[in-house]
């Protein structure tokens, strides 16, 4: 096999594994007006939100102690700003700000 | 992006998520390009695959030569955790067309955290083919970019990963004034810990998932019918 068919067979594959996992649920539930699907529809959003964060900083154990301080921090006022005035992109563009910030002074 | 009103522009809603996959495109771009293979095939990942964590992955089975059954089980594995997102969103998407094929393909963790945070019922349905279409092409042109440039790119955007740390913070919190209740919360902080405990930080999410869509069924099931 060609480098580039190698290449393009295993694009192919990637592509059919994706989206056979994003397509299955919806297969499964053709009856999307099942009281359990609103349940979970309802329920299911804030605990992923809630994973994604954890799992977003999976890596935070293994870091210097000054580097978890940028990212509580960071945190902190992406989420306090956020309960405060309740704009997206305020909360997420200041956090990110004072994060690069930290990153770009401090930490280096 | 507010879960109350419906976001003045699907671009507006889509900014962090702009924000965070042109870097991370362009990283995933650079080391394709050290692979060998032409830029293109870079573009073709982002367009026919759009699964982020999966296309990093990929980069490492290629370079080892990998085999092709080898990297498909590998990528249905690493992608698992999306069956958890088409559940909560199966009631919500539009039924007929064209829409609905294109949501479920380009249904990626971050655009999964938008869609989910627009009220349940908007308008129309255009506002979620929008900030999907403009999430993919936002992926499409940092992974082309990586690959055109390769490593003789660099920029400064140390730090900027967290944007999307700080999407995720921001839309929990939205969620929290929808739902109003802890538990799903609970739930998921629970969950995490198990998770880790048993298969370590790095694969966390996906057995976290199945564990807490398991307890908010089981939370349901325990709660009087109009309590649900």
């Amino acid at each position: 096999m060609s480098d580039s068919l190698y290449l393009l067979a295993a694009i192919g594959i990637m592509a059919l594994a994706t989206i056979a996992t994003r397509a299955l649920p919806f297969v499964l539930l053709r009856d999307s007006q099942h009281p359990l699907v609103f349940y979970l529809g309802r329920y299911l959003p804030p605990a992923v939100m809630a994973l994604l964060v954890i799992y977003s900083l999976r890596h935070l154990p293994g870091l210097a102690w000054l580097e978890i301080g940028a990212y509580m921090l960071a945190i902190a006022l992406t989420a306090g700003l956020h309960v405060w005035r309740r704009n997206a992109l305020l909360s997420i563009a200041t956090g990110t700000g004072v994060f690069m910030l930290l990153q770009q002074t401090v930490l280096l | 992006m507010t879960t109350s009103v419906e976001p003045t522009s699907a671009f507006r809603a889509s900014l962090p998520v702009l924000f965070g996959y042109i870097p991370l495109g362009i990283a995933f771009g650079v080391l394709f390009s050290e692979l060998g293979f032409a830029w293109y095939y870079a573009m073709l990942m982002a367009v026919a695959v759009y699964a982020g964590a999966a296309q990093f992955m990929a980069v490492g089975l290629l370079a080892a030569g990998a085999g092709v059954v080898e990297i498909g089980i590998a990528t249905l594995l690493l992608n698992a955790r999306h069956m958890f997102y088409g559940l909560s969103m199966a009631a919500r998407f539009p039924a007929g067309g064209f829409a609905r094929p294109y949501l479920i393909f380009a249904l990626t963790d971050e655009t999964y955290s938008l869609l989910s945070s627009l009220p349940p019922k908007p308008r129309s349905s255009t506002i979620y083919v929008k900030i999907a279409a403009l999430n993919q092409s936002y992926w499409v042109v940092g992974c082309t970019l990586g690959a055109l440039l390769g490593a003789g790119l660099t920029l400064e955007t140390a730090g900027l990963e967290f944007v999307l740390v700080a999407l995720f913070v921001v839309l929990a919190i939205e969620q929290a004034y929808t739902v109003r209740a802890w538990r799903p919360f609970l739930i998921a902080g629970f969950s995490a810990a198990v998770a880790a405990i048993a298969v370590g930080a790095e694969q966390l999410l996906l057995v976290a998932l199945g564990l807490t869509t398991v307890l908010l069924l089981l939370d349901r099931a325990r709660r009087p019918v109009g309590e649900r």
